[in-house]
């Protein structure tokens, strides 16, 4: 079992906002997904987990419901947390799929949940209300409730925004290791630097279509951050993998 | 023994205070130890036919629908992740009380005792009927409000325009009282009609808490979690509907605690939606068992109805909870 979409196309009302793309992500691997705002990662994300009506195959949709929620975890973008409920209960609900209830944790799943806040650095919160957090705080207890679900795959929206340097470090640190581990994870990303740094492979995307897919350093390329992204870029290749920096507005030539 | 225990079982003790304290109060002004014995023992007498026939259904009917509303209140708030909900905004009640109304303008009520409580069944059932058609597959909580809200609406004006038409106004007095709502000469019928009702609502609703867990996190997320939503989404306006819709029909429109009960009772559950279901039920019993009992110790001799009490009671609840929201900002 692995993650293999063929020819998705998703439309929005009579427009398609995601055209026939497909894509295959192997265990080992962080994929970051990128592209401007509206390139359609979100919907392609979205589809792929069968949480919207699409055209063509994708492994994942395919599954049951519930046995999807053990194969794969789905952070989304929007931080929503509806009630004001502790820390702890909160990243509980990452084991309910493992047939936990978030009110009677068995000492496995306390273990799991113990383990995701601590690699989302949450644990000193944990006994905290997580509506009274700051966005940054309320975004790695989502991160850790992810965590928690411990699936061979993850798939992240923009999971960094809005966090300090260092916990953005630290979340694609902990992507990095999960991969390690055997998981493949597909984050869309903004953060071209990051994305560089820490990705295996970037996709890149552009109104809809995969317009680029492969090593950072052959998909950051002058010519597609000026055609796709309109800016500049700093690039330099290291014994590291790849350094950028955007710049400035790319020049219209 | 965890908070949570703890809380169910004081809620239960409360509940159960209560019941017996409803038994003990009405206007034959009979000792309680009697009164006791007259139940349990029966003495062949007017006293254990009172307490059988009288006081026992009514106490019966405080503790289901206060079950029932406070457990449809905690459903919905949960659903629709939002603590002002309560389980009238699916437009059930509404259309109960439009059934009734039609049953005693038309003097069915006269003909049949009984033509009221399943008029007032087969309103609450074209509403549900017409919900899930509009918001049942498809269509997220915003269609399931505004479809819930234009059913209201639509009962409203309705009963409103038998009222406006009535030529008898003995009838309009009938049903402005009713309206009000009042477990006052209930009988045991009541109670049979009512019970399957709120039993059946609540075996769909109370295994659903897993999922409005989840809920808390969005529904894209709980999806992923493996929630199946538009299931979920049936199951509890389905169960919210059936309980609802016997409540009503056996005793007017109560308002306030299905809003209140699961408001008051969030903090001492940690906020999971989950918990607060079962939860709710049993602190809907109190509310509801306790404003009965008040509304014969007030006025004795002059029929409060239940639902004013519960409506002048629960105002000043729903204004703390304005007032501490304004606070968080």
């Amino acid at each position: 079992m692995a993650f293999v979409c063929r020819d998705v196309t998703v439309n929005r009302g009579s427009t398609p906002v995601v055209k026939s793309v497909s894509l295959t992500i192997a265990p080992g691997e962080v994929v970051g997904l990128i592209g401007p705002n509206g390139a359609g990662k979100t919907t392609l994300m979205r589809a792929a987990l069968g949480l919207l009506p699409f055209f063509g195959s994708c492994s994942l949709a395919e599954m049951p419901v519930s046995s999807r929620a053990r194969y794969a975890t789905w952070l989304p973008q929007d931080r929503e947390i509806a009630w004001p409920i502790p820390v702890e209960a909160l990243v509980a609900l990452g084991r309910t799929p493992h047939g936990a209830s978030i009110s009677r944790l068995s000492s496995q799943d306390a273990e799991a949940v113990r383990q995701a806040l601590e690699k989302a650095d949450m644990w000193a919160f944990r006994n905290r209300i997580a509506t009274q957090l700051s966005g940054g705080e309320k975004a790695r207890v989502l991160l850790a409730r992810a965590l928690a679900q411990e699936t061979p795959m993850l798939l992240a929206d923009e999971p960094i925004a809005g966090l300090d340097p260092a916990h953005q470090i630290a979340t694609m640190q902990v992507f990095k290791t999960l991969a390690s581990d055997g998981r493949s994870v597909l984050v869309a990303l903004h953060d071209l630097g990051l994305a560089a740094r820490f990705c295996s492979r970037l996709v890149l995307m552009q109104a809809g279509r995969i317009v680029a897919d492969g090593r950072p350093v052959d998909v950051l390329t002058a010519h597609n951050l000026a055609e796709v992204f309109g800016i500049d870029a700093y690039r330099v290749e290291t014994a590291d993998g790849l350094l950028l920096q955007p710049l400035g507005l790319a020049t219209k030539t | 023994m965890t908070a949570y225990v703890r809380l169910l079982f004081g809620l239960g003790l409360l509940s159960l205070l209560l019941f017996v304290i409803s038994l003990l109060v009405g206007p034959a002004g009979v000792s309680p130890h009697l009164s006791l014995s007259a139940l349990i023992f029966g003495d062949a007498g007017p006293l254990s036919l009172v307490m059988r026939e009288i006081r026992l259904p009514r106490a019966i009917l405080g503790v289901l629908i206060g079950a029932a509303l406070g457990l449809g209140g905690a459903a919905m708030q949960g659903y629709l992740r939002n603590p002002m909900a309560e389980p009238g905004i699916l437009g059930v009640s509404g259309a109960a009380a439009l059934g009734a109304v039609l049953a005693i303008q038309t003097g069915l009520t006269a003909a049949f005792a009984l033509a009221l409580p399943f008029a007032a069944l087969a309103g609450a059932g074209v509403a549900v009927t017409l919900l899930l058609l509009l918001a049942g597959r498809r269509g997220g909580t915003l269609t399931l409000i505004l479809a819930g809200i234009a059913i209201s609406a639509l009962a409203g004006a309705l009963t409103s325009l038998v009222l406006n038409l009535s030529p008898n106004p003995f009838a309009a007095n009938e049903i402005i009282f009713w309206m009000m709502g009042s477990l006052a000469d209930r009988s045991f019928l009541h109670v049979a009609l009512a019970l399957p009702f709120v039993a059946l609502g609540a075996c769909l609703i109370l295994p659903l808490g897993r999922g409005l867990d989840s809920l808390t996190l969005g529904e894209d997320a709980a999806e992923a979690l493996g929630v199946r939503m538009v299931r979920l989404r049936v199951l509890l306006v389905a169960g919210v509907a059936a309980m609802i819709g016997g409540a009503t029909a056996v005793a007017g429109a109560i308002g306030f605690v299905g809003l209140v009960v699961p408001h008051l009772l969030r903090r001492a559950v940690g906020a999971q939606p989950g918990r607060l279901l079962f939860a709710s039920a049993l602190g809907g019993a109190c509310m509801v068992l306790a404003a009965d009992i008040a509304v014969r110790l007030i006025l004795p001799d002059r029929d409060l109805k239940l639902g004013v009490m519960t409506a002048i009671v629960g105002t000043p609840f729903f204004l703390h909870l304005i007032y501490r929201s304004r606070g968080q900002g």
